[in-house]
């Protein structure tokens, strides 16, 4: 067994771990921690396939960002441990089976399809960040600019809901 | 090297496993949390083909699709502390007024 795949196996128990422990954590922020722990194993997954830009990003924006807004939004609405209801119980005995069916027919396509997926495969040397660059800014570069324009709706949107006295 | 097909298989448990939390959970947050967990699934993949195919363009996907997740998070707790605030409770059976 050669090293990368020691690597990806460590990762991505961690990846599943973490991820199991955010379903049965009954504490939003135990649950957010546990999201956290994903999103740096998915980050070393990223380096491990030599998509470094990615890798950062997904540090920065997800786990440095998009977690600790969550982590402040649980703290500021002081959210309790969840309540178990009778409907909650039904959906664990419909949901659970159907979940676990979704789960089995993909990796059941992903491992018939394993042929051909490993016929399409061309290693080659990891594209440089500066690849990602130029196809960002040349090829992509107008979706690059309507996505500004998605973050200044999203930046309206959170002021206008969040803000308490109305216009 | 690790073949391709681990990688989606990881991707698809991920998956899987956000179905889940978004079936069980009946925290508001929780259930905000696990979309953005098949979020995170659906961008292995995406790493995994652009590697395996040796084209960029998936990492630019997952680039975007990180903005939207972003975008989307401040959209969605904007909205939480809306409802936290006219209902008293992150309870989503407490939130059905869509519900016939």
């Amino acid at each position: 067994m050669n090293a990368p795949l020691i690597i990806f196996f460590v990762l991505a128990a961690m990846a599943v771990i973490g991820a199991i422990s955010l379903i049965i954590q009954r504490h939003p922020i135990h649950s957010a921690l546990s999201l956290i722990v994903v999103m740096i194993a998915l980050a070393g997954l990223y380096l491990l396939m030599g998509a470094e830009f990615v890798a950062a990003v997904q540090i920065i924006v997800y786990g440095g960002a998009i977690m600790v807004l969550f982590v402040f939004v649980i703290m500021l609405l002081n959210a309790g441990v969840e309540e178990r209801t009778n409907l909650s119980k039904l959906a664990g005995w419909a949901g659970v089976p159907l979940a676990v069916a979704l789960t089995g027919f993909l990796a059941a396509a992903v491992a018939r399809s394993q042929d051909a997926v490993q016929a399409a495969t061309q290693y080659g040397a990891p594209a440089p960040t500066k690849a990602l660059a130029n196809l960002l800014f040349q090829d992509f570069v107008y979706p690059f600019e309507l996505t500004s324009f998605l973050i200044l709706v999203a930046i309206l949107g959170a002021i206008v809901l969040a803000q308490r006295e109305t216009l | 090297m690790v073949p391709t097909h681990y990688y989606l298989i990881l991707s698809a448990v991920l998956f899987g496993l956000g179905v889940v939390a978004f079936i069980f959970k009946r925290n508001i947050i929780t259930i905000f949390m696990s979309i953005e967990l098949m979020l995170n699934a659906v961008n292995l993949a995406f790493v995994a083909f652009s590697q395996a195919l040796n084209k960029l363009d998936g990492q630019i996907f997952v680039l975007f699709v990180i903005v939207v997740a972003a975008a989307e998070a401040a959209v969605g707790l904007g909205i939480i502390i809306l409802i936290a605030r006219n209902r008293h409770s992150l309870n989503v059976e407490n939130v059905d007024l869509l519900k016939l």
